[in-house]
């Protein structure tokens, strides 16, 4: 009896062992861990008017046409806005995969745009386990319109600064989130205006297939800081994808595509049907062949 | 108690010798991929393939993370790994299979063998036969292996978009280059 049990343990024991080897060769070497990096919560480097975690790729120019039409409640005489529009034609370029500088000019108040990103933490799994993204954010705007807004005629009176922390992570494929607090300060503003903004931004993506997306985009300034006559930009649209091209639509109560004029001093009502259609064309230049 | 003993040195002897069977593997192989279309032509490098061949039976096995793929334009990647790999889903192609001809091989002997391999090759959650001329170089205790075959990326249920499909190609070529090692416990 005794004897059987230990054939048989044998026989169990060797037939394990030999199925272990055949069936997989690669768990002989162990699973070695890597770190993972997530890419790609937003398909660009902007949701709608402002910034996303995502930076433009090292050696990618990034050209980006931007319209907002008038707005959708002047009715049918403007065609719903589409008589007027907005334009701005900016470039953003990837000096590394985590610096991003860009430049822009605006036909709303002839402003000129600059920025420059850095992402300072990446959302990573495996090895190295990051649960977010993150980027900081600094913009300069400056009115380029023939008469100074100042009578005084300085001009760091045509300038606004943003600082902006952007924290983000791709929750799951599909969806991503970022919250953004951003402070504005504007070297000139109208009497019943301060110059220093805090707000609060919060923006979000839904896949709905491969290349269609959701998007959704707000700040929030909190308290009495906007007078009565200036909302919280609130937008929401499609991101488009196709091969080198991202197109996103959208509705925005918000005129300005500065970052001054968006956060700060959106005129439209969503209420009353204060919001413009528009539209952002993104599409991407190699300039520098990556190194394999 | 006797046999106990004589059972236990049967079971030791059973591991020994298993230990001792000649494999071979790498961690840093090349498998290089091009896509030719008509107006497009992408090409993709991994180094980080992971490969074992088992020298006594001819079994081979291959594990590539999609992910570690790295193309000339960074978009090209993003697509690749969120449109078309869906890579953080389906993280890693697999090939499992054999050396069809090799009990006709003497890999003591040093020299240039033509193999034919035949396996099942795992992309994207679908998984296909595969069969494929490729060749083993002996080199001292080293063994390079390389191989060039295609494949249809519709049979791995990867979907290529009326607006891209002169980009991309619907048959990919694939090469392997790798140089095995002696693996030791």
């Amino acid at each position: 009896m005794k004897n059987t049990f230990f054939t048989l343990c044998i026989l169990i024991c060797s037939f394990l062992n030999i199925s272990a080897q055949e069936d997989d060769l690669l768990s002989l070497l162990g699973e070695e861990e890597t770190t993972e990096y997530i890419d790609a919560a937003f398909k660009t480097n902007r949701v709608i008017h402002g910034h996303s975690i995502e930076s433009t790729s090292e050696g990618v120019l990034d050209f980006k046409i931007s319209h907002r039409f008038g707005m959708v409640n002047t009715g049918f005489h403007e065609l719903f806005g589409l008589d007027n529009a907005m334009v701005r034609f900016g470039f953003d370029y990837g000096i590394t995969d985590r610096l991003t500088v860009g430049v822009g000019r605006n036909s709303f108040r002839k402003i000129y745009d600059s920025f420059i990103k850095y992402k300072f933490l990446r959302q990573s799994k495996g090895q190295k386990n990051v649960p977010i993204t993150a980027a900081w954010l600094t913009a300069l705007d400056f009115q380029g319109t023939k008469n100074n807004p100042d009578p005084d005629g300085k001009a760091s009176s045509r300038m606004a600064f943003t600082h902006q922390v952007i924290l983000g992570s791709k929750i799951s494929d599909g969806f991503s989130l970022q919250v953004m607090p951003t402070y504005v300060h504007r070297n000139l503003v109208d009497f019943n205006e301060k110059n220093d903004i805090i707000a609060f931004g919060i923006a979000a993506r839904q896949k709905l297939s491969k290349w269609v997306a959701v998007t959704f985009e707000y700040y929030l300034t909190p308290g009495d800081q906007l007078p009565e006559n200036k909302y919280s930009s609130f937008s929401f649209g499609f991101d488009i994808e196709t091969g080198g091209h991202v197109f996103q639509l959208h509705f925005t109560n918000s005129t300005a595509m500065t970052n001054r004029g968006f956060i700060t001093e959106s005129t439209g009502d969503w209420a009353d049907g204060g919001v413009h259609f528009g539209f952002n064309v993104s599409r991407v230049f190699t300039a520098k062949k990556r190194k394999n | 108690m006797n046999k106990i003993f004589f059972s236990f040195l049967i079971l030791s002897f059973i591991f020994a010798t298993s230990s001792e069977a000649q494999k071979y593997f790498t961690r840093d192989g090349n498998i290089n991929f091009i896509s030719d279309a008509v107006l497009e032509k992408i090409e993709a490098k991994n180094t980080n393939a992971t490969s074992v061949l088992d020298a006594e039976t001819g079994k081979l096995e291959f594990a590539v993370l999609v992910k570690a793929f790295q193309f000339e334009k960074a978009l090209m990647q993003e697509h690749f790994n969120e449109n078309y790999m869906e890579s953080s889903k389906f993280p890693k192609a697999i090939f499992k299979g054999s050396i069809d001809n090799f009990e006709a091989l003497d890999l003591s002997k040093s020299g240039t063998y033509e193999v034919t391999v035949v396996g099942k090759l795992s992309i994207h959650g679908e998984t296909q036969p595969i069969k494929t001329k490729g060749s083993l170089k002996i080199d001292g205790e080293n063994i390079l292996a390389s191989s060039v075959f295609s494949i249809q990326v519709e049979d791995y249920g990867i979907k290529i978009p009326s607006v891209v499909k002169d980009n991309v190609a619907k048959e990919v070529e694939i090469m392997v280059d790798l140089k095995y090692q002696p693996f030791k416990r």
